[in-house]
């Protein structure tokens, strides 16, 4: 059904967890499927120095959940908001049609959580 | 090593017997003829069709002549619903046919009946179900009218394994108009439950090959005799002229000696059951936040369904299939029309609770070793994954 990736990532997620004090935080509920993605991000020097997700959903969702935290690991902000649901599929080895809503989803939440980041940095 | 493979989703399909397999395998290369030929490769092949009609019939109760075989259960749905709909029209029907389904009927009897109603064929009525899944008879009872022509209820749901009243519904139907066709669709009940058509008072039924340790791509459909119907499938006139095309023999031949099978493993249900039972009380036990979905009094011997709350039912089935556990779900995330089932919904359960379900259904390969071996790999996915959730 899925790819290697998939299924790796599936079984032995990376960056997975509560974060405590972070700086930017972004959930994201899919209505269409019930799937609630979390991420969380701690931004230093305009860099994300450390992220990550909780996620309630199907194997689709937990794998983009830990590669997008890999792939926006200590990126900048303006490269971080850059990924796209492609970038994340294509980073699993392809998903199924019928899935690519969950890399969206994951998309979603990480400019959700940046958008959090910059709204507490301008309050500070 | 190979690795442990448990297989726990008998309510999908089911490994062919091997006494199945032996018995169809000469119809393949050796009893190869048409038992539409009059010389005698068509007699060997027709014997075996001949015999197998007959398996049936004895099992149900009914005469040899009133089963038609058919590709599959889906087949037999369609066929029933156009088939008794056509015919009301062809017959010189005026005023618009009513038929009634209930709203945890297979897909297969569900579109078709949908498909007529947006023709503007028949009027329909789903019937609703309660909390346990159960058709109730009073809810039947305000549903039928007077241009009700047929009633449509599955024996036994393929999810929640609830068992419908078809007895009493027969009963309730045949006194209040002895005209209105009364089907059941049995393909899960079979291998369970009586499916003495005089005792459950139904017109119709569909069964299904491989949910009974046969092929599949087979199927059949018990109609008394007498029932108007139109065939689905016109061609050289096979089945009494209603259900044309070359016998599918080995595939009949299976289905025949399944149902046989069916009637010698009888004893068999009990030991599903204690397995079941087990399996169920150990999940209660050892897992936190489930529910059991439907009811446990009429419940299929071998049907488990949980919901796992705070965790979504496709992940656990992926995490399970990757250590040879093979379940399945009611979860949106494994369709691909991201609804969830629409037997859930019927039953009343959030989309959440239906998110987090899981079914489990036991079969004849199923092993107290497996039941314990299953628990132990279940609870660790879980608490996995609600880890992950957070939850």
């Amino acid at each position: 059904m899925y790819s290697k990736e998939v299924i790796k990532h599936f079984k032995n997620p990376k960056n997975m967890g509560f974060m405590k004090d972070p700086d930017g935080v972004g959930e994201i509920g899919n209505p269409q499927c019930g799937d609630i993605l979390k991420l969380y991000i701690k931004v230093k020097n305009n860099k994300i120095k450390d992220i990550k997700f909780e996620t309630l959903g199907c194997a689709v969702a937990i794998a983009v959940s830990s590669v997008i935290t890999e792939m926006a690991k200590n990126k900048t902000i303006e490269q971080a908001l850059e990924l796209t649901e492609e970038n994340i599929a294509e980073k699993l080895g392809g998903l199924p049609q019928f899935k690519m809503h969950c890399s969206n989803l994951a998309a979603q939440a990480l400019k959700k959580a940046i958008k959090n980041y910059r709204k507490r940095d301008l309050s500070r | 090593m190979k690795k442990k493979e448990i297989y726990l989703d008998n309510a999908a399909t089911t490994p062919v017997d091997s006494a199945v397999l032996k018995k169809m395998q000469p119809y393949f290369n050796k009893k190869y003829g048409n038992s539409s030929s009059i010389h005698k490769a068509g007699d060997s092949a027709r014997k075996g069709l001949d015999e197998a009609r007959q398996q049936i019939s004895t099992f149900l109760n009914c005469l040899s002549e009133e089963i038609y075989f058919t590709g599959g259960a889906t087949e037999s749905n369609n066929w029933l619903i156009y088939g008794v709909v056509d015919k009301f029209w062809e017959n010189g029907g005026k005023n618009k046919p009513h038929i009634i389904i209930s709203s945890i009927e297979h897909k297969a009897i569900i579109e078709p009946a949908k498909y007529l109603e947006e023709k503007n064929l028949v009027e329909v009525t789903i019937l609703p179900v309660n909390k346990q899944g159960i058709v109730e008879l009073d809810e039947v009872k305000k549903a039928i009218k007077k241009n009700t022509i047929l009633v449509s209820v599955m024996y036994a749901n393929s999810e929640i394994g609830s068992i419908q009243p078809i007895k009493q519904i027969g009963e309730l139907i045949k006194k209040t108009n002895q005209e209105i066709v009364f089907h059941t669709d049995a393909v899960q009940a079979i291998n369970y439950l009586n499916c003495n058509v005089k005792y459950l008072n139904v017109d119709a039924l569909s069964i299904s090959g491989h949910k009974i340790y046969g092929p599949k791509g087979v199927g059949a459909l018990y109609l008394k005799k007498g029932i108007p119907i139109a065939p689905l499938i016109r061609g050289g006139g096979q089945e009494h002229g209603l259900r044309s095309g070359t016998e599918n023999i080995p595939g009949i031949v299976g289905l025949g000696e399944a149902i046989n099978l069916v009637s010698k493993n009888n004893k068999d249900n009990n030991r599903i059951k204690t397995l079941r039972n087990k399996l169920i009380t150990g999940i209660m036990k050892d897992i936190p936040n489930v529910q059991l979905n439907g009811t446990l009094e009429y419940r299929l011997p071998n049907n488990i369904h949980f919901s796992f709350l705070g965790i979504e039912g496709e992940g656990i089935l992926i995490e399970l299939s990757e250590q040879g556990i093979y379940v399945s779900t009611g979860s949106a995330c494994a369709s691909h029309s991201l609804k969830p089932s629409h037997v859930l919904s019927a039953i009343g359960l959030s989309d959440e609770e239906s998110h987090s379900s899981v079914r489990f259904t036991l079969g004849r390969q199923t092993s107290n070793n497996d039941i314990d071996y299953v628990l132990n790999i279940l609870i660790k996915a879980v608490n996995r994954l609600r880890k992950i959730s957070g939850r």
